[in-house]
């Protein structure tokens, strides 16, 4: 978490140029402010289980972002706390019914799916190309490299495509050309999580 | 009578809003969550939750939304206080929330809001 807050941090006008571009242009610094709000809590959050720490990460992030990203992400992390509720240890097999979870959360919250360019567009390659690693018995490292990768050819799709569901979509056909933020901001996530294996 | 909240990414929209209402409907228990803490734009999960808590009786609560989060962060305040009567509306949030007052003022129940929304957004300002 901290790690992803940092990267987030680090990335936060880049994010926001990228949402200026086609939305409200608020993306980077949401999520800088929302994860940041979830480092202050990670010290009196130490020795708790991983469907705990998940759990209040996405509370804190409904809490704080304040843009779309907040609802969506914060119910991605806590389905998949649910999901992870009393372990303290996770394997391939555990991210992946995790990331399923979470999944199921944003296109539950967001009513969208793969193709209109959001941060499902590099999140459910991800999740299959995980998936299918880990059913072949690959091992976790070897898999979510593989994920990453799904990931960023989503990135680079979302360049190809308009914008069907939120505040782009106003713009309709002009949001072609330009790099899904919330898309981006996924595969940040998944970056960090393989980096910190 | 039923509570109305009107929820927006601008603070000041929201005010405006309930400006408007209460000329037409002044004892209307209506109320504003717009923007962040501190006035920035963006919606409040806290704000929202507090703006309902606000104007909660048995009667209800109706919410009307402008766009996106402020869409996805009510449906999370109405899950957090699972067993409420509490109902987001479709519409339009300035005609929606002046005619939503209007009718919660005199007595229309929650259950029968939508239509009244469904009325003003189908309400034509120009003849042709």
């Amino acid at each position: 978490m901290k790690a992803t807050a940092a990267k987030i941090e680090e990335e936060k006008d880049f994010l926001t140029e990228l949402d200026n571009e086609i939305a409200d242009g608020d993306h980077g610094i949401n999520m800088a402010k929302g994860f940041n709000a979830v480092v202050e809590k990670l010290d009196a959050m130490a020795g708790k289980d991983i469907g705990s720490i998940l759990k209040t990460t996405g509370m804190t992030l409904v809490s704080t972002v304040g843009g779309s990203a907040g609802p969506l992400y914060g119910t991605a992390y806590m389905k998949a706390g649910a999901k992870l509720a009393g372990k303290n240890e996770m394997d391939g097999k555990d991210l992946v019914e995790a990331m399923e979870a979470g999944i199921g959360g944003i296109q539950m919250r967001g009513k969208a799916t793969t193709g209109e360019k959001t941060m499902l567009d590099s999140l459910c390659p991800a999740y299959d190309a995980l998936k299918a690693g880990i059913e072949a018995g690959e091992d976790l490292k070897d898999a979510l490299t593989k994920a990453v990768k799904a990931a960023e050819d989503g990135v680079e799709y979302t360049k190809t495509i308009k914008a069907t569901k939120g505040r782009a979509s106003y713009i309709g056909d002009r949001s072609i050309g330009h790099q899904d933020p919330g898309a981006t901001s996924a595969l940040y996530i998944l970056q960090v999580l393989l980096a910190n294996l | 009578m039923v509570g109305v909240v009107i929820v927006s990414h601008s603070q000041t929209l929201a005010e405006g809003v309930v400006e408007l209402a209460k000329l037409m409907a002044s004892d209307a228990k209506i109320v504003a969550a717009g923007g962040l803490e501190g006035g920035a734009p963006g919606t409040s999960f806290q704000k929202i939750y507090d703006a309902v808590e606000k104007v909660y009786s048995d009667d209800g609560v109706a919410i009307l939304m402008d766009m996106g989060s402020a869409v996805m962060t009510t449906e999370m305040v109405i899950e957090a206080m699972e067993g409420r009567k509490i109902l987001m509306l479709d519409g339009p949030i300035v005609e929606g929330g002046v005619v939503v007052a209007l009718e919660a003022s005199l007595g229309t129940p929650l259950e029968e809001l939508q239509e009244k929304v469904e009325e003003a957004r189908n309400t034509k300002k120009l003849d042709n």
